[in-house]
């Protein structure tokens, strides 16, 4: 296999979009294109992910829709949708073009505009990638499956709200950071969980999880441009390397796991990201998780390797994750602030850790950023793409 | 009769008496801390400033709550309005939002507006939830008519609450049918709802005494939720 590069990338502000669909992927798109800067090297495909374009939107085919307003013809063209993994099922899709040697350049966009609904629509319609007859006919909601996966791991670990808090504040921290983020807000432990106003602040959504520890439903855009080794040498960019990427899937329905608690998914994507980048988790220097409810960012680095099962919540206690950390967790501030449009997620991870390896994450930036991990978690946990980047010096 | 002086009594309506909302004190998930205090009517040219650039931001409708919001307090400045009161509330003395209303009679209060500067931190439920705790324990009243001019404002009053409908009643905000807060529905959903701490200190008082207001580049970033983002 012939390794492949990330030689551009580019993001639209997360938040609500007053631009039509294509317009918000084009403007993405062509930022990605920019930061290339390929000249006349030509693109030869582009992967467009997208999980609800043709429930909210009523457009699919977005792949066309793309290159037609790119005017990137005669570039081959397609959309991944793999619910909120789509973005990054779709840089594996780019990278196994130009990896196989189908192509040189490749185009990936995710997008999304779920604001274009009320947020009871958006929530249904996310709620529809859980399993049809064993969930989603009783009212399942990603929200109410997080709760559930929420108490059973407080019961089993000892993490207690606090710990979710701690991530809300840090992400939120971090966000107010990021030009590209949703939520520019900062939160505080008085503010969210200790003063006499915290209920009222921070109403509960699914106990134990309460508005802040959700993310926010987001209208974006993100996109990279994959690149052979011979163009990604012409264009002389620093070299951004996808040194592994990992996939793995587990039951649809949460309930028929034999230990609900254990993300077996993240647990063998993530190792298999990692073999075939021969690096560890010890290696890794910054990390995006997708963090769609606080819990998750505290189990995913469990399941990952980043920390023993139930020592997550107490390094996030000793300040280990945040960006001066040992481990810098979700720079950009994560799903939970920087937010979750949910086909363009997996896109905007890798944008991010991108212009950390690269140094150009300006106000975030990660110290001396060589290797880097995003988890991108499709439905609840039954389809997990997960990807190595690598810096390489010249 | 025949003077100016008589004939503008003849203009105002006829006031009742109206007892005064005590002060209070939020902390916001941001913890930073919102007094929440009556506004006055020598107060309601700054607070028309306020408001005032919001008249053309279609976001959300604040348009049509700037507009009517603009009427109502010039109104209250001018005498216009019967029994009208204003909430504000201020974060180190600057504006993060009001609310107003009046009180029909002395059973039946009329919700008017709620509007959010600061956005993102429940200012405007908090304020929303010091109107109806004046309404209802302060004033005494029974019931308080609410419409809602935004899906915000819907979900917020009409669903958080929840509110019953009373459609045999139009609002005076355009004749739409009416939604009501008893003080059943009040008390029930006070624990959830309804925060704030008294007596506010001397000190956060008299950091509140003055109405300041927020910069344009807040009204900005805050109202129409351009933060400055690249794209």
């Amino acid at each position: 296999m012939r390794p492949v590069y990330i030689v551009g990338a580019g993001m639209t502000r997360f938040g609500r979009s007053e631009w039509p669909l294509v317009d918000l992927a084009s403007a993405a798109s062509l930022a990605a294109l920019h930061h290339a800067n390929l000249g006349k090297v030509p693109v030869d495909a582009v992967v467009v992910a997208n999980m609800g374009a043709g429930r909210v939107n009523r457009q699919t085919a977005l792949g066309s829709a793309l290159v037609d307003r790119l005017s990137l013809w005669p570039a081959a063209a397609e959309a991944v949708e793999n619910g909120p993994a789509s973005g990054a099922s779709a840089v594996k899709v780019g990278v196994q073009a130009i990896a196989s040697g189908m192509a040189d350049v490749v185009l990936v966009t995710g997008v999304e505009m779920m604001r274009a609904v009320d947020g009871l629509e958006a929530t249904d319609f996310v709620a529809s990638l859980s399993h049809p007859e064993a969930e989603y006919i009783y009212g399942v909601t990603l929200p109410s499956l997080a709760g559930l996966f929420t108490r059973l791991y407080m019961a089993r670990y000892g993490v207690e709200r606090r710990h979710l808090a701690l991530v809300a504040i840090k992400n939120h921290d971090n966000a107010m950071k990021n030009p590209y983020a949703h939520i520019h807000q900062t939160v505080t432990m008085e503010g969210i969980l200790t003063a006499p106003e915290a209920i009222v602040n921070n109403p509960p959504v699914a106990e134990p999880l309460c508005m802040f520890d959700c993310c926010p439903v987001s209208d974006g855009a993100a996109a990279l441009v994959l690149a052979s080794d011979s163009v990604a040498d012409k264009l002389g960019a620093p070299r951004v390397l996808v040194a592994g990427i990992g996939q793995a899937t587990d039951t649809h329905a949460v309930q028929e796991r034999e230990d609900p608690t254990d993300l077996k998914a993240v647990r063998l994507a993530s190792a298999a990201a990692f073999a075939r980048a021969g690096v560890k988790p010890a290696d890794v220097d910054v990390v995006e998780l997708h963090d769609a409810f606080t819990i998750l960012e505290i189990a995913e680095s469990e399941a990952a390797g980043f920390f023993k099962p139930g020592q997550a919540h107490k390094a996030v206690e000793r300040g280990e994750t945040q960006l001066t950390g040992k481990l810098p967790i979700n720079p950009s501030g994560g799903l939970k602030a920087k937010g979750h449009p949910v086909g363009a997620t997996g896109v905007a991870q890798l944008v991010e850790l991108t212009w950390q390896l690269r140094g150009e994450a300006t106000g975030r930036q990660v110290a001396k950023a060589k290797t880097a991990y995003a988890c991108n978690f499709g439905g609840f946990g039954n389809n997990v793409v997960a990807t190595v980047l690598r810096k390489e010096e010249r | 009769m025949g003077s100016v002086t008589d004939l503008e009594a003849l203009l105002r309506p006829p006031a009742m008496e109206m007892p005064p909302y005590p002060p209070k004190v939020i902390t916001l998930a941001s913890g930073e801390e919102m007094v929440v205090r009556e506004a006055v009517r020598e107060e309601m040219p700054t607070l028309l400033k306020a408001i005032y650039p919001l008249l053309l931001v279609e976001r959300d409708f604040y348009d049509i709550v700037a507009a009517r919001l603009y009427a109502e307090l010039l109104a209250f400045k001018r005498y216009r309005v019967k029994d009208e009161y204003v909430l504000v509330g201020l974060i180190d003395g600057v504006l993060a939002g009001l609310v107003n209303g009046r009180l029909v009679d002395g059973k039946l209060g009329m919700s008017y507006h709620t509007l959010t500067i600061r956005r993102g931190l429940r200012v405007g439920s908090h304020l929303f939830a010091a109107k109806m705790e004046y309404h209802i324990e302060h004033v005494g009243q029974d019931e308080v008519l609410i419409v809602a001019e935004s899906p915000i404002g819907f979900r917020r009053w009409m669903i958080e609450y929840p509110l019953e409908k009373k459609y045999e009643v139009q609002h005076e905000l355009g004749g739409v049918p009416s939604w009501v807060l008893t003080r059943q529905t009040y008390f029930d959903a006070k624990p959830r709802l309804v925060a704030g701490r008294r007596p506010v200190s001397a000190a956060q008082l008299a950091g509140a005494a003055a109405i300041r207001l927020p910069g344009e580049e807040i009204v900005r970033l805050q109202v129409t939720g351009e933060k400055g983002g690249k794209t």
